[in-house]
C-alpha cells in the first residue's frame, strides 16, 4: 500500500484552475519529486496535501486514511511534516527553540505543570532541547543554536526548517524546495541530507527547481505544467520525455537540452 | 410606519456621520497601513473650531472654512510630526501613537475651547420636515446631502485626478508606487490631510443635531472603527456602507429595543457578521500564501 | 555573568520582588503606597494582557470586561449571596475563565484589526450589561465593596494593600515566565511568528489561542477584583472601553513580550497622571505628548527598546 496516494485532487483561485485532477502515489521509503515551471501548482499541491489548502475535488490518503480536508495539525498527529517555499520560521525564537516547537506532538503538554513549573516541565524542556540539538547539529547548524532566527541567514534557515520538521519526527516529509537561494555547497549538503533523511526509511516528497540534484536523488519524479500532469516516472524516463524537455526549455532549446541534461 | 420612517432617518443621520469618520479612518489605513484613532477628534475640531469662530463674530461660512483648514493643518502635523517620524514602527505601535495624538488633541481642546457643550444653529431653520408622519429636521437633510457630496467628490477625486490615482496606486502597493515615481511620503500626509477635512465636515453638519465637546471624539472613533471593520478595513464602500448600517442599528436597537442597549445591538451584529464573514461585509476572501 | 543572569527565568520575579521590597522603604507616605499598590494591580492585568498580545500576538481592546468581571464578583456575590471576599474572587476568575471560553471560541478565530474589533465589542457589551443593570450592579454610580476580612484581620492601609498587590504581581510574574517557557509557552509564540508553520509540526492553533485569552482573563479578573477590594467601591469605568485601551497601551509602552515591561507599561501610565495632575488643564496634553514621545523614540516599547540599546553599547 502507498504511504501517500493523491487521487483527482484540484483547486481553483478565482477561476483559474491552479491544481488540475492530479493524481499519484508515493511509496514509503522512497524520495519523490514533483518539479514543473514556475507556476505549475508544486506549492499549491503541497498545500493540499498538508492541510493548509482544503480541495475543491479529489481526495488525499496518508498511509491509506482519508484525510481530505484536515487541518495541518492533524495530519502532523498521522506523521506528515513539512517545509516552506517562503521561510515560515519563528522570527522571534532562537534556533533550538524553533526545533523544539517541532517536538510539540512528542512533549507532555499538561498546562498546570507548565504554569507552575513542576518538574516535570523542567525535564521536558531539557529533553525537548537535547532532542532539538540533535537535530540541529543533524543539519549542521549546531553553531547557531542560541542565535535568534532573526539574525541567522538565509541558507541557514532553510535548513532551519529542515531541522524543525525532522524534530517532528514524521513518517512523510514534504520539502518545498530546500535548495532555492543556496550555493553549490550547500545545495550538495541539502542533497546529502535529502538521502540521508530518505536512507532512514522516512519518505520524501520533494518540490525542487536543482534539476541535476531532483536527477540525482528521486527515485520517481512527477511533472506539473498549468496544475496537471505532464509527465510521470523515473529520472530517465522523464530526463528522455520529449514533452517535458519542451515544457522546460520550448521547442527550440529541447535539443540543447538533450544535450545537455545527459 | 411613521415610527419606521422617523427610526431611518434619525438612523440615517447619525450613519452618515459614521460612513465619514469610517471613510476617514479607509482613507488613511489605504494609504498607509495605520489605524488613525485620532480620526474623531477631526470631527470634534470641525464642531468646536466652527462654534468658537461664529462666537467670536466670524460669519458662518467663513467659520466653517476656518474650521476645516484647522483640522487639515492638524491632520498634517499629526503625520508629519508624529507619524513619520515612526516610519517602520509595527502597527501597533502606530496604534499607539495615534491613541496619544488623540489624548493630546482632546487636551488642547479643552484649553483652546473648553469643557461645556456647545450646539450650531441649524443650517436652515428648526421646523421639522414632515414625510410619511415622521418629523424630519432640515439638519439631517444637510448632513446626509454633505455626506453624499463629499463621497461623490471624492470618488471624482480618486478615479479623475493623477493625485487621486497616486493615492490609490500606493494603497494597492506601496513598494511600486514608489518605484514608479509616487512621492508615498507625500501621499501619506495627503491622506490625513483629506481624513482630517472629511472628519471636520462631519463634525460641522451634525453639530446642531448632536451638540459638541472636547471629548467627543472617542466615541465616534470607535463607532467609526467599528462601522469600517463591518464593511471590511480598506474598501471604500465597505466603510460607507458599514458606516449607515451601524447608524441604523442603533437607531432602530433604540427605538424598538431599549436606549439603554442601544450601542450594544450595534455590536451584537458586529460580532455576528464577523463570524460568518471575518473579512466584513465587502472584505475579499484572503488564501493564506505560502 | 549579568548576561547568565538575564537568561535565567527567575531573574524577571526576583528583580520584581527586591523592588517591591526595595520599594518600600523609600516610600514616603502611605499615599504613595497606595498609588504603588494601583501598579501592582495594574502590572498584574498588564502581564496577563501581555502573555496573549506580546507572545501569543492576539490583540484585545475588550480586556476591561474581564477586570470588570472579576470587581463586580466581589462586589455582588457577598452582598447578594454573603460569600466572603476571598471565594468572590476566586468565583470570579472562574467566572471571567468561563466567558473567556465562550466567546473566544469564535472571536480568536479573526485575525488582526478584525479581531481588535470583535475583542472591542464585547468589551462594550459587558460594560453596558454592568452600567444598565443598576438592581444588581448600582448603574453608572457604582456599588460599595466590602472590606476583606482574613480570620482577625481586616485588612486596611497602605501598607497592607502593599504588600499583597506585590505579592500578587510577582506571583503573576512567577506563572508567566514558567507559562512562556514552556511547551505551552513555545507553541504560543509560535504561532504568533507563522500560524501555518505552528499547525504543520502539530500546534492546534485555536486551542492554544483560546487557552491563553482565558489566561489572560484571569487575570485580569485577579486585578479587577484586587482594585475593587482595595478601593472599597467600584464604577463601571473599570470595565470601560478607555481602560481597555489604557491596558493596551501598557502592554506596549512597556514592552510586547516583556514580563519586565509590563510593570514598567503600568508603572508609567499609573504614576504619570498622578505627577501631571500637578499641571491641571494641561494634563491629558502632556499624557498624550509623552506617549508619543515614548513611542516614537522607543518604538519596541521601553523595556526591550532600551535592553537592546544598553547590549549594543557593551557589545
Amino acid at each position: 500500500m502507498s504511504i501517500l496516494h493523491v487521487e483527482d485532487i484540484g483547486i481553483a483561485f478565482g477561476g483559474v484552475k491552479a491544481v488540475d485532477h492530479v493524481t499519484f502515489h508515493v511509496e514509503k521509503g522512497e524520495v519523490f519529486s514533483i518539479i514543473g515551471p514556475n507556476g505549475a501548482g508544486k506549492t499549491t499541491l503541497f498545500n493540499l496535501m498538508s492541510g493548509v489548502y482544503r480541495p475543491k475535488f479529489g481526495k488525499v490518503l496518508l498511509s491509506g486514511e482519508d484525510v481530505t480536508g484536515r487541518e495541518p495539525q492533524e495530519l502532523a498527529r498521522r506523521g506528515m511534516s513539512r517545509t516552506f517555499q517562503n521561510l515560515q520560521v519563528f522570527f522571534r525564537m532562537t534556533a533550538r527553540e524553533n526545533v523544539m516547537v517541532g517536538r510539540h506532538l512528542l512533549e507532555k503538554r499538561g498546562l498546570f505543570a507548565h504554569l507552575f513549573a513542576l518538574p516535570a516541565t523542567a525535564r521536558q524542556n531539557r529533553e525537548s532541547a537535547e532532542a532539538a540539538d540533535r537535530f540541529l547539529d543533524r543539519v549542521g547548524l549546531a553553531a547557531y543554536a542560541d542565535m535568534p532566527a532573526s539574525a541567522m541567514p538565509y541558507g541557514a534557515l532553510k535548513r532551519l526548517e529542515i531541522a524543525r520538521a525532522l524534530a517532528a519526527q514524521p513518517s512523510v516529509l514534504l520539502l518545498d524546495e530546500p535548495a532555492a537561494g543556496c550555493n553549490p555547497v550547500e545545495t550538495e549538503e541539502i542533497e546529502r541530507l535529502v538521502r540521508s533523511i530518505a536512507d532512514e526509511g522516512v519518505t520524501v516528497v520533494l518540490v525542487e527547481h536543482d534539476m541535476k540534484m531532483v536527477m540525482r536523488i528521486s527515485n520517481r519524479i512527477h511533472v506539473l505544467e498549468f496544475g496537471r500532469t505532464l509527465a510521470q516516472g523515473t529520472s530517465a524516463e522523464i530526463r528522455a520525455n520529449p514533452k517535458v524537455i519542451e515544457a522546460y526549455l520550448g521547442t527550440h532549446g529541447s535539443k540543447e537540452a538533450s544535450v545537455a541534461c545527459r | 410606519m411613521a415610527e419606521f420612517l422617523q427610526f431611518c432617518a434619525s438612523g440615517l443621520t447619525v450613519g452618515a456621520v459614521y460612513a465619514l469618520v469610517a471613510l476617514g479612518f479607509t482613507i488613511i489605513y489605504n494609504a498607509s497601513d495605520v489605524v488613525n484613532f485620532a480620526q474623531g477628534e477631526f470631527v470634534m475640531i470641525g464642531g468646536m473650531t466652527t462654534v468658537f469662530a461664529t462666537a467670536a463674530g466670524v460669519p458662518m461660512p467663513l467659520a466653517i472654512l476656518i474650521a476645516i483648514a484647522a483640522a487639515m493643518i492638524i491632520g498634517l502635523l499629526l503625520h508629519r510630526l508624529a507619524i513619520e517620524p515612526a516610519r517602520g514602527a509595527s502597527p501597533v505601535t502606530l496604534i499607539i501613537i495615534t491613541i496619544g495624538a488623540s489624548i493630546f488633541l482632546r487636551g488642547l481642546a479643552a484649553i483652546v475651547f473648553d469643557k461645556q457643550f456647545h450646539s450650531l444653529p441649524a443650517f436652515s431653520g428648526d421646523t421639522p420636515v414632515l414625510f410619511g408622519g415622521a418629523a424630519i429636521l432640515p439638519q439631517s437633510f444637510w448632513v446626509i446631502g454633505g455626506a453624499l457630496v463629499i463621497v461623490v467628490l471624492l470618488w471624482t477625486f480618486f478615479n479623475r485626478t493623477l493625485t487621486g490615482k497616486a493615492i490609490l496606486a500606493t494603497a494597492a502597493n506601496r513598494l511600486a508606487a514608489r518605484l514608479v515615481g509616487v512621492n508615498t511620503s507625500f501621499v501619506i500626509g495627503l491622506s490625513f490631510v483629506l481624513s482630517a477635512a472629511i472628519g471636520a465636515i462631519a463634525g460641522i453638519l451634525v453639530t446642531p443635531i448632536t451638540l459638541t465637546s472636547y471629548d467627543v471624539g472617542t466615541l465616534l472613533a470607535l463607532k467609526g472603527f467599528a462601522a469600517a471593520m463591518l464593511g471590511g478595513m480598506g474598501n471604500p464602500i465597505g466603510a460607507i456602507l458599514g458606516g449607515l448600517l451601524v447608524g441604523l442599528l442603533e437607531a432602530f436597537g433604540a427605538g424598538y429595543l431599549s436606549s439603554t442597549y442601544k450601542d450594544a445591538v450595534a455590536f451584537i451584529v458586529i460580532l455576528a457578521v464577523l463570524f460568518v464573514m471575518p473579512g466584513g461585509l465587502l472584505g475579499r476572501a484572503s488564501v493564506e500564501r505560502v | 555573568m549579568m548576561r547568565r543572569l538575564m537568561s535565567n527565568r527567575l531573574a524577571v520575579p526576583a528583580i520584581l520582588s527586591l523592588l517591591v521590597v526595595g520599594l518600600f522603604f523609600v516610600m514616603p507616605s502611605s499615599f504613595y503606597l497606595r498609588v504603588a499598590a494601583l501598579v501592582w494591580i495594574s502590572a498584574l492585568a498588564v502581564i496577563g494582557l501581555n502573555l496573549l498580545m506580546g507572545y501569543a500576538g492576539q490583540v484585545s481592546l475588550g480586556h476591561a470586561g474581564f477586570f470588570g468581571v472579576g470587581a463586580y464578583s466581589v462586589a455582588i456575590l457577598p452582598a447578594q449571596f454573603g460569600l466572603h471576599p476571598l471565594v468572590s474572587l476566586i468565583v470570579g476568575a472562574l467566572a471571567a475563565a468561563l466567558l473567556a471560553f465562550l466567546v473566544g471560541r469564535p472571536i480568536l478565530k479573526l485575525k488582526g484589526h478584525y479581531l481588535a474589533v470583535a475583542t472591542l465589542g464585547f468589551g462594550i457589551l459587558v460594560f453596558m450589561v454592568i452600567g444598565n443593570e443598576a438592581w444588581l450592579t448600582g448603574g453608572p454610580d457604582g456599588m460599595p465593596v466590602p472590606r476583606l476580612v482574613l480570620g482577625d484581620w481586616r485588612v486596611r492601609g497602605g501598607e497592607a494593600w502593599y504588600w499583597i498587590t506585590g505579592a500578587l504581581m510577582v506571583v503573576g510574574s512567577w506563572i508567566a515566565v514558567n507559562l512562556v517557557a514552556s511547551p505551552t509557552g513555545r507553541a504560543l509564540r509560535a504561532l504568533h511568528d507563522s500560524e501555518v508553520a505552528a499547525r504543520v509540526v502539530g500546534v492546534d492553533v485555536a486551542r492554544y489561542k483560546l487557552i491563553v485569552f482565558v489566561i489572560s482573563a484571569v487575570y485580569a479578573s485577579v486585578a479587577g477584583s484586587t482594585l475593587a477590594l482595595v478601593n472599597g467601591f467600584i464604577t463601571p469605568d473599570a470595565a470601560g472601553f478607555l481602560h481597555s485601551i489604557q491596558l493596551v497601551t501598557m502592554v506596549v509602552l512597556g514592552g510586547m513580550g516583556s514580563v519586565l515591561g509590563s510593570v514598567v507599561g503600568a508603572a508609567v501610565l499609573i504614576v504619570l497622571p498622578q505627577v501631571l495632575t500637578a499641571f491641571h488643564d494641561y494634563e491629558h496634553l502632556l499624557l498624550g505628548f509623552l506617549m508619543m514621545a515614548f513611542m516614537i523614540l522607543l518604538r519596541a516599547g521601553i523595556v526591550p527598546s532600551l535592553s537592546a540599546a544598553f547590549a549594543g553599547r557593551r557589545a
